[in-house]
């Protein structure tokens, strides 16, 4: 239900009379023609049967107060005879609303017919299914040339020693990516070690008495290998890949990139480059962090539950684990980085010059590079397992 | 005695020892100000002077830090927007660069009043929606598209469609013919002048254009360090204070006042 609260006061209500005389119809309007009365109006006045009158006579002019919405009903009702082919052979409003008669009638009381053409809701799915592929094709396209232009953007700056890096920005976006992002990153590691540790013991336990020490392996290799590096990937995906699109779409929206780019300068180069940069330094450290953190909270978990101490723990997980383990899972992380870096600035480029659209590419940025950053896990895993490492 | 009285109750909007201040900057300096029935009052002032401001105090968009303002003889100093229900239906606000909700049509946008405060049907709503474009010069075409699909002016234009939808008896203006071309720009002043004759409208206007000041405007008001100064053209043009006199009497000034005479 709508809620309607009292409107503005309307001192007499609107009357209309609706007199037949044979084919003659005499049409009185009388009262307040206010925005208030409209509604009653318009269907009084749709109920005005129209069929075999032959002249009609419009008479508005004992109206008390009238405004643009009261005055297009009596214009709608003399198109609408009019096109009946009835002759209208009076139309009179006070003479004080004459401007504003005369600026609704220039400009034609045609009625604006439907606003939205309606159509069939199967052909509509269809439509933009066929639309939503062909977009996502293109935006693929797009960005494989976009990636193409910072690597080389990237590469330029570094072996072109002219054009220097914009180096206060790189520091900044470490420490924006990076250091600020150490707190969350360590807090979820810990509780994924945690978490590994007590499940794994949990079911290692069942199998044979003394198994359970294998719990130091599991840890290991899936903490080095694959859960430390993807779990800091999505948080800075989440965090740092969203700020990109937000930062550099509401500079789309105020103008600045299209005035950078007017001034000269380049925009891949002083906006792209130092953020993806800055993410692929940032990350490999954060990924260290957090398997430093997840083992440690594995370890916790293991001497609280299995009684493990530390130097048996150390043992086992240098039995267990290699340098390669730990290699496996540190590689990914640039990659990831780039993916991120890449994604956040790219949808944050093809913000449209509105605010709703910050908000739908932000949004969109972090899905797909975390979309991307799982289908590149997959990738490694099996280049890995090909390569046997 | 009985014209005092009459012109008392034909204020519109009476403005009383207005301060607004922003940390230690002082915008408005106890400002006295009456809007006149029916009058469209020009509102000039240089950059960062509180024109905006102004408008913005008196329709309750600004919290003053002291005195009072009364909108058909109701307060809105201090009062929250929401409180001001009864107020709002009575003026329509067309601010600086249109203010449309970019997530709506031109259309809709136009009947988010007529949708809140009345029950028309949704056919009577397009019709009334399309007449409010009519009147703004803008064509049919224009009320199916979003706002982001719009140029400058037109979204000025849209927006004052949006602002006319319920027939205000009080219109306020922030700059409505910046942006616009000069001939888009006359034919603006004509619309607000027939709108003013026909609807007995009240125009509360904030503008830098000479022409248009020149063209509309009843009494003019200009905001000067703090102070305001109400008249006419005619009067203001012979006033001593430096910034006046360079606005009105400036090249611009005197081609824009001039070019009537």
């Amino acid at each position: 239900m709508r809620n309607i609260a009292p409107v503005r006061h309307v001192a007499s209500p609107a009357k209309l009379s609706a007199e037949r005389v044979g084919p003659l119809l005499r049409v009185a309007a009388l009262g307040d023609w206010v925005t208030e009365e409209a509604a009653r109006l318009d269907g009084e006045l749709k109920a005005i049967d129209l069929r075999g009158l032959g002249e009609a006579a419009i008479d508005g002019s004992a109206i008390n107060a009238l405004d643009s919405a009261g005055l297009w009903l009596l214009l709608r009702l003399r198109a609408a005879l009019e096109s009946n082919k009835v002759r209208v052979t009076k139309f009179a409003v006070p003479d004080r609303y004459a401007p504003l008669l005369s600026a609704l009638a220039r400009e034609g009381p045609q009625a604006p017919g439907e606003l939205e053409p309606r159509r069939r809701y199967l052909t509509q799915v269809l439509e933009r299914t066929g639309k939503g592929a062909i977009d996502a094709l293109k935006q693929g396209h797009d960005m494989l040339g976009f990636l193409g232009r910072v690597t080389i953007e990237t590469i330029e700056a570094f072996l072109q020693p002219r054009r220097e890096l914009p180096f206060p920005a790189l520091v900044h976006q470490i420490e924006e990516t990076g250091l600020t992002a150490l707190p969350i990153v360590g807090l979820l590691a810990f509780l994924i070690g945690v978490v590994i540790a007590y499940q794994g013991a949990d079911q290692l336990k069942k199998i044979a008495s003394g198994a359970e020490i294998y719990t130091i392996n599991l840890l290991g290799v899936s903490i080095l290998r694959e859960l430390g590096v993807l779990i800091t990937a999505i948080i800075v995906a989440g965090r740092s890949g969203s700020a990109f699109t937000a930062h550099i779409g509401t500079m789309r929206v105020n103008e600045e990139i299209d005035a950078m780019q007017a001034l000269g300068l380049n925009t891949t180069e002083l906006l792209v480059v130092p953020r993806v940069l800055g993410l692929v330094i940032a990350l490999p450290f954060l990924v260290l962090f957090a398997d430093v953190i997840g083992i440690v909270g594995g370890m916790m978990m293991t001497y609280l539950e299995l009684g493990i101490t530390i130097p048996a723990f150390m043992r086992q997980f240098s039995e267990a684990v290699t340098l390669n383990t730990f290699l496996v899972g540190m590689v990914k992380a640039p990659v990831f980085a780039f993916v991120i870096g890449l994604v956040g600035c790219f949808e944050g480029l093809r913000v449209e010059r509105n605010a709703a659209s910050v908000g739908l590419l932000t949004t969109k940025s972090v899905v797909e590079s975390i979309f991307l950053v799982i289908v590149c896990d997959a990738g490694f895993s099996v280049l890995f397992s090909k390569l046997g490492v | 005695m009985r014209v005092a009285e009459r012109q008392r109750r034909d204020v519109v909007v009476r403005v009383r020892g207005l301060v607004n201040a922003f940390g230690e900057n002082v915008i408005h300096d106890h400002i006295d100000l009456d809007v006149f029935k029916g009058e469209i009052l020009g509102v000039v002032g240089g950059s960062g002077s509180g024109k905006s401001v102004l408008l913005r105090s008196i329709v309750g968009l600004n919290k003053p830090v002291s005195g009072s303002i009364h909108v058909f003889d109701e307060e809105t100093a201090g009062i929250e927007a929401e409180d001001l229900r009864g107020l709002q239906l009575r003026w329509g606000v067309l601010f600086q660069d249109g203010a449309l909700f970019s997530s709506q049509t031109v259309a809709e946008n136009i009947q988010v009043p007529l949708r809140r405060w009345t029950n028309m049907d949704q056919s009577l709503m397009d019709e009334i929606a399309a007449v409010k474009l009519a009147l703004v010069g803008l064509s049919p075409d224009v009320a199916r598209r979003y706002p982001a699909e719009l140029s400058g002016g037109m979204r000025k234009r849209a927006g004052l469609a949006r602002a006319l939808a319920l027939d205000p008896e009080l219109l306020f203006l922030d700059e409505p013919t910046a942006g616009l071309d000069p001939i888009a720009a006359s034919m603006f002043d004509d619309l607000v002048t027939g709108l003013k004759k026909s609807l007995g409208l009240t125009v509360f206007m904030v503008t830098h254009d000479l022409d248009t000041l020149k063209a509309t405007t009843d009494r003019i008001a200009v905001l000067v360090g703090g102070r305001l100064k109400t008249g006419t053209v005619a009067t203001l043009v012979h006033d001593p204070d430096p910034w006046i006199h360079a606005y009105f009497s400036g090249v611009r000034g005197r081609a824009a006042l001039g070019a009537g005479q």
